[in-house]
C-alpha cells in the first residue's frame, strides 16, 4: 500500500483527536466538577473543567451514609450475585444445546430463539413479576433478565468451535458430562465467559427502569434509579443529606454520576483485550 | 446491544444455511463412542442425556415463566383489565383495545414520533460506525489504534442515565458550552428540553453511546478485504479514495448489506430508557414514542389493557418485520456461502 500523504496523515490525526475528546470530554468535566470546591464552582456558573482545589468533599459526603450509599451497595449486590446465577444458567444451557445430538435439542433451541423474536411486552412483564410475588425484592431486579438470548447464542458459537476430539478423548478416559464441562470445557472458554459476564454485570449495574415499576419502597432503589431522579426529576441529591456548606450541590450530582460510572470504567482495561475476541469469535464465527 | 443481537440472529441464518450448503449435519465428526445407531426410547435418551438435561433446566425454566408467562399475559390486550380482579375476573372486551386505538390521537401522535426517529436513525446512526471503522481501520500504529478503539467502546457500557446527564452537563442551560458561548459574548443555545432540537439530540447521543461499539462487526470485515487488490489498485496508480471506492466498500458491501436488512428488520426499536428519560423534558407531543406511551398508558394512567395492546400491536409489526428481514438475511448469506 502506498504511503498516504503528510496532509491525509494529518487530517487523520486531526479526526482521531476530535473522536477521542469528544468522548472523554464530558466525562472529564463531570470528574473535574465532581472533585471542584464549591467556591471553584460558583464562581464559574455550576461546572468546571480543572478544579482550581481538589476537593474530596463531595464523595466523602455521599459515602458517609443515606440514600446514595445504600443505593451502591444495593446495586453492587444486585450485580454480583445476578451475575453469578447468570453465568451458571447461561453456561448450563449454552453446554447443552453445543452437544450434538442431545436429547430434545432443537426443540429447547427454538423454544429459546422464538423469545428473541417475540420479547415480552412490558405490561405482561410486570403481571409476571407481579404474579410471582417479586415486588420490593430484589429479585425482581435480577430474575426476569436471568438469561440473554444474545448472550446464550455467543456461548453455544464459542463451545461449539471447541474441537470435539477433546471431548471425545476425555469421554473415552472416563469423564462424566460434568467434568468435561468443569475440566476441559470451561478452562477453554475462559474470554467467552469473561464477555459475557461483563455484558451480564454492565446491564445489572445499569439496570434503573425496573425498580421504578416493582419498588414502592425508595429506599432499595438502586444506584441508576436514584440517579434518575436528578437527570429528569431535577431533584437535588444534595438535599438527600446533611452539611450543604463545604459542598455545592453541582459537584455532589457529578460525584454520583462519577460513582455509577466509576465501577465500569474500572473493569473495562481487564476485560477489554477478551472482549473483541469473544464477540467476534462468537457472533461471527460463520 | 441492538447491533449485536442483530449479529446473533445473523450467526443463526449463517449456520442455517450452512448446514443446508454441506447437506446436513452428518459429517461433523464420528458419532460418539457408545451410542447404538438404532433408535432408542425417549425414556432412555432422557436418562442417557439427564446430567446435559439437569444443567439446561435452570435456563429453560427461566425462558418458560418469563418469556412465556408474559406471552400469555398478552390476553390482557383483550380484556377491560382491572389489577384487583386478575386476568380470570376481568371482563374480555375483544378488539374493542385495538378498535379504540385506530382513533385515539395520542396512540398516532406516538406513532408519528417513533417513526420519525427511526428514519432519523436508519439515515444518521447507521452509516456513522462504518465511517468511524475506516478511520480506525487506517490507524497503522499498533498502540494508538488499540488506545482509540479503547476510548470509543466505553460509552456502550454507560448506562441511560448517564449518558443523558452527560449531555445535560455539557449541552444543559446551564453547562458547559452555553458558558463559553455567554464567556465570549454569543448568545446561548438551548438543545436540553427544546423540543425542535429533540430529533437531532437523541440521535447525537445515540451515536455517542454506540457509534465505537458498532464499529466492531465492520472492523472484522474490514480485516478481511484482501491485502493483494490493494496493492494491485496502488501500483494501478488508485489514490486512497478510489481504493476505498473500488476496493474496500465492494468487499465489505455483504457486511453492510445484511447489517442493513437487519437494522430494517428492528426499525421500530429504538430503544426506551433514552426515551423514557427525557420525555419529561420535552413533552409528550414531541417526546412520546409507542414505548413510553405504554408506560404511560399502563403505569401512570392504570390503563392496562390499553397499554398492553399497543405493546402486542408494536411486538406483532416487530415480529412480521425480523421474520422478513430474516428471510432476506438468509437469503444473501446463502448467496455468500455459494461464492466463497
Amino acid at each position: 500500500m502506498g504511503r498516504p500523504t503528510p496532509a491525509v496523515r494529518a487530517a487523520k490525526a486531526v479526526a482521531l483527536t476530535v473522536v477521542v475528546a469528544l468522548v472523554v470530554f464530558p466525562l472529564w468535566t463531570v470528574l473535574a466538577t465532581s472533585l471542584a470546591s464549591p467556591q471553584n464552582v460558583i464562581a464559574n456558573g455550576g461546572w468546571v473543567i480543572w478544579p482550581g482545589e481538589f476537593s474530596f468533599a463531595a464523595y466523602t459526603e455521599i459515602l458517609q451514609g443515606g440514600i446514595i450509599s445504600r443505593a451502591l451497595l444495593v446495586s453492587a449486590g444486585v450485580t454480583i450475585v445476578g451475575t453469578a446465577l447468570s453465568l451458571v444458567c447461561t453456561i448450563g444451557l449454552a453446554y447443552t444445546l453445543s452437544r450434538p445430538k442431545v436429547y430434545g435439542g432443537k426443540p429447547m433451541l427454538l423454544l429459546v430463539l422464538f423469545t428473541f423474536l417475540f420479547p415480552p411486552g412490558m405490561v405482561p412483564l410486570f403481571l409476571v413479576v407481579q404474579g410471582s410475588g417479586l415486588f420490593d425484592s430484589y429479585a425482581a431486579l435480577i430474575l426476569p433478565f436471568l438469561v440473554n438470548v444474545f448472550n446464550l447464542v455467543v456461548m453455544r458459537g464459542f463451545f461449539q468451535s471447541i474441537p470435539p476430539e477433546l471431548i471425545d478423548a476425555a469421554r473415552i478416559d472416563g469423564a462424566t458430562e460434568l467434568g468435561i464441562l468443569r475440566q476441559i470445557v470451561l478452562p477453554l472458554s475462559k474470554a467467552v465467559i469473561a464477555v459475557v459476564g461483563l455484558f451480564y454485570a454492565v446491564a445489572y449495574w445499569n439496570r434503573f427502569f425496573e425498580a421504578i415499576i416493582y419498588f414502592n419502597d425508595q429506599t432499595k432503589w438502586p444506584i441508576g434509579t436514584v440517579l434518575r431522579q436528578y437527570v429528569t426529576g431535577g431533584a437535588s441529591l444534595a438535599e438527600t443529606s446533611g452539611e450543604l456548606a463545604t459542598t455545592s450541590p453541582q459537584s455532589v450530582q457529578m460525584a454520583v454520576v462519577m460513582l455509577a460510572t466509576l465501577p465500569i470504567v474500572c473493569v473495562y482495561p481487564f476485560l477489554q483485550r477478551y472482549f473483541v475476541k469473544g464477540v467476534v469469535t462468537g457472533a461471527l464465527k460463520a | 446491544m441492538t447491533i449485536l443481537f442483530r449479529l446473533g440472529t445473523a450467526r443463526e441464518a449463517f449456520d442455517v444455511s450452512m448446514t443446508r450448503v454441506r447437506g446436513g449435519t452428518g459429517t461433523t465428526g464420528p458419532p460418539p463412542p457408545g451410542r447404538r445407531p438404532e433408535r432408542r426410547g425417549h425414556l432412555r435418551r432422557i436418562r442417557a442425556d439427564r446430567v446435559l438435561l439437569l444443567v439446561a433446566a435452570p435456563a429453560l425454566a427461566y425462558f418458560l415463566f418469563f418469556h412465556y408467562g408474559a406471552l400469555f399475559g398478552n390476553v390482557l390486550a383483550f380484556q377491560d383489565y382491572v389489577p384487583f380482579l386478575g386476568v380470570s375476573g376481568s371482563q374480555w372486551v375483544g378488539l374493542a383495545h385495538f378498535e379504540r386505538m385506530v382513533t385515539d390521537p395520542l396512540f398516532w401522535n406516538a406513532v408519528k414520533n417513533t417513526l420519525l426517529i427511526a428514519a432519523l436513525q436508519l439515515v444518521f446512526f447507521f452509516p456513522a460506525p462504518l465511517a468511524l471503522a475506516l478511520l480506525l481501520n487506517s490507524i497503522v500504529g499498533d498502540t494508538v489504534r488499540r488506545f482509540v478503539q479503547s476510548v470509543v467502546y466505553l460509552p456502550h457500557f454507560l448506562s441511560w442515565v448517564i449518558v443523558v446527564a452527560l449531555f445535560q452537563q455539557v449541552l444543559g442551560g446551564a453547562g458547559v458550552v452555553n458558558g463559553w458561548l455567554s464567556t465570549l459574548g454569543l448568545g446561548g443555545i438551548s438543545v436540553i428540553g427544546n423540543p425542535d432540537a429533540y430529533g437531532p439530540l437523541v440521535i447525537a447521543q445515540l451515536i455517542w453511546k454506540e457509534c465505537g461499539w458498532a464499529t466492531i462487526i465492520f472492523l472484522a470485515a474490514l480485516s478481511q478485504v484482501d491485502e493483494q487488490q490493494y496493492e494491485a489498485a496502488a501500483l494501478d496508480g488508485a489514490g486512497y479514495w478510489r481504493r476505498l471506492w473500488h476496493v474496500t466498500l465492494p468487499a465489505i458491501r455483504p457486511v453492510i448489506v445484511l447489517l442493513l436488512v437487519l437494522r430494517l428488520g428492528e426499525f421500530l426499536s429504538i430503544g426506551f430508557e433514552q426515551f423514557f428519560l427525557q420525555r419529561p423534558s420535552v413533552g409528550p407531543e414531541t417526546g412520546e414514542v409507542l414505548e413510553t406511551f405504554v408506560y404511560y398508558t399502563g403505569f401512570a394512567n392504570g390503563d392496562f389493557g390499553y397499554a398492553a395492546a399497543v405493546g402486542l400491536f408494536k411486538g406483532v409489526i416487530g415480529v412480521v418485520l425480523i421474520y422478513a428481514a430474516n428471510k432476506v438475511a438468509h437469503r444473501l448469506g446463502e448467496q455468500g456461502v455459494y461464492k466463497a
